[in-house]
């Protein structure tokens, strides 16, 4: 029985912990951002590697996420002979939800994985000590930079792969399927409103933020983990940690954003 | 009377770095219980022990990387846990550290890693900073290796560009955490004589820990050990070496004792 309370106590305390150190790191972060003065090049180079090099992914999937919406949309509707709204089916459909979300998911595998990592070897190698004793403040100089890229880049990715999506539908719905090009536009134009897109515009803006606080924290207190978070399998442990735990937060944020937008 | 009050009074006003009663543990390990110490202007400490002693915890306590569950850490007189970041980055400032592993940045060139703290912590323009950071590289004979990275350089040389990076600030005090781990003796060698030039230069107050016995013994002006969680004796080198206090001769017979075996003995020493 004593071992019962002891194990509900000893989780109760890990949560708070790991919960309140990622709250922790956020404000400090935030501070940073807030009190130093603004340096361009770092967060130009995150932009860069969180935004630039993610680009072809993100077409990538955004085509093909709309072909699927496309042939989809299309056997779906052609049941109610409503195939005139395919236009508008596949811009809501990526502009209010699958965009923002599979856009954070990608960019999460590509680069969220990796800052997590990279921080996580800069703890295990000391690295963050070194700036610490230099003083250096590493959020400043580590975390802010990131954070601002991810909060810069997602809704410029997420604009490309909602258009290329579009275009995706488009190749299926008018050149395999043969629906007016007119038909699939006129319908788009007529049912995409400013609150639509500025939900997913607050959706990216949001998962920006997300999956940079979290895997820069996991990697940040890789060294604090319960689980051991020493050397290499320990770096492997925490990023996949910190990948699952972003993209699970992406998809509550998700509902939380949507049930509160609409 | 008067005159030991006065040499007391000296004695305190060169204090740097004074621990009292620190205490620290993870999770169940207590590995500090109660260590006192203290570090003098001008002069190198050496803090010897075995391994799991919590020797470099002691020096991430004395830089403000951890806090201690129990005691204090004064720097300049001034004890860490009180002070606000922005108070103990001033303090920092005067800090110069080398790491185990030198802890340089993998994704910059040796140049960069030196000219990091310039670059962050003043304002000077880049062509006093190249200036300033080719001297310091010069100094340490690797000026030809600026533009490697820490994967393109040895041990040795990572060692070297680590000294560089900690000392391109001019600190009063510079750690030295197991600075020859990895080098083999001729390499040791080389980093003891740029220790010891660099201090004659510099004038810097210096902690070191280091497994390196007798032959650290040589460049300190004490040596403190630390077993069973505290500092069981606090001397000068020659002293050490003749402590009776039965840990320090331990550790003395354990580290030194096969220097002086006779040939019958160091053959069951290394049975």
């Amino acid at each position: 029985m004593r071992a019962f309370f002891e194990k509900i106590g000893y989780e109760t305390l890990s949560f708070l912990e790991s919960y309140g150190r990622l709250g922790l790191f956020l404000a400090r972060t935030i501070r940073s951002l807030l009190t130093s003065a603004f340096k361009f090049r770092p967060v130009l180079s995150q932009v860069h590697f969180i935004g630039a090099r993610s680009t072809f992914v993100i077409l990538f999937t955004g085509l093909f996420t709309g072909m699927v919406l496309g042939l989809q949309g299309y056997y779906t509707l052609r049941k109610f002979g409503s195939e005139g709204f395919l236009g508008s089916a596949v811009a809501l459909s990526l502009i209010r939800e699958l965009g923002p979300v599979l856009t954070a998911l990608m960019v999460i595998g590509r680069a969220g994985s990796a800052i997590c990592a990279e921080i996580g070897i800069m703890r295990n190698s000391e690295q963050i000590d070194a700036l610490e004793c230099m003083a250096i403040d590493p959020f400043r100089y580590l975390i802010s930079p990131k954070l601002l890229a991810g909060i810069i880049a997602l809704p410029l990715l997420t604009a490309f792969f909602d258009v290329i999506g579009i275009f995706g539908g488009y190749l299926v719905g008018v050149g395999l399927f043969g629906i007016n090009a007119g038909t699939y536009f006129q319908g788009m134009y007529t049912s995409v409103v400013w609150a639509d897109i500025e939900m997913g515009l607050v959706k990216s803006l949001v998962f920006g933020l997300l999956l940079v606080w979290i895997t820069a924290c996991k990697g940040f207190y890789l060294h604090l983990e319960r689980s051991g978070g020493f050397g290499a399998e320990g770096v492997s442990r925490t990023t996949t940690d910190a990948v699952v735990l972003s993209s699970v937060s992406v998809l509550v944020w998700d509902y939380l954003i949507s049930a509160l937008m609409m | 009377m008067m005159e030991t009050m006065n040499s007391q009074a000296q004695d305190k006003s060169s204090v740097v770095i004074e621990l009292t009663g620190v205490k620290k543990r993870f999770g169940r390990q207590m590995v500090l219980r109660g260590v006192d110490l203290v570090v003098h202007e001008g002069r190198t400490l050496v803090i010897v022990g075995a391994s799991g002693q919590g020797k470099s915890v002691i020096i991430k306590h004395m830089l403000g990387l951890i806090r201690p569950d129990r005691g204090t850490v004064k720097v300049f007189g001034r004890d860490l846990q009180r002070l606000k970041r922005r108070e103990l980055n001033e303090i920092r400032s005067s800090f110069g550290v080398l790491f185990q592993n030198a802890a340089l940045f993998d994704s910059m060139s040796a140049y960069d890693n030196v000219a990091l703290p310039l670059r962050e912590r003043t304002h000077l323009s880049e062509d006093e900073i190249h200036d300033k950071v080719m001297e310091k590289l010069a100094l340490m004979g690797v000026e030809k290796s600026a533009e490697k990275f820490p994967a393109q350089l040895s041990g040795g040389m990572r060692k070297r560009v680590g000294l560089a990076r900690a000392l391109i600030l001019d600190p009063k005090v510079v750690f030295f955490d197991e600075p020859t781990t990895g080098l083999d003796v001729h390499k040791s060698n080389e980093l003891y004589r740029l220790f010891y030039r660099t201090q004659q230069q510099l004038g810097y107050t210096a902690v070191i820990v280091s497994h390196d016995v007798p032959k650290i013994f040589k460049l300190a002006d004490e040596v403190a050990l630390l077993a069973e969680g505290q500092v069981q004796g606090c001397m000068s080198p020659e002293d050490f070496q003749m402590s009776q206090q039965p840990m320090i001769r331990a550790f003395v017979e354990e580290t030194m004792g096969h220097l002086y075996l006779s040939v019958e003995e160091e053959a069951n020493f290394y049975a």
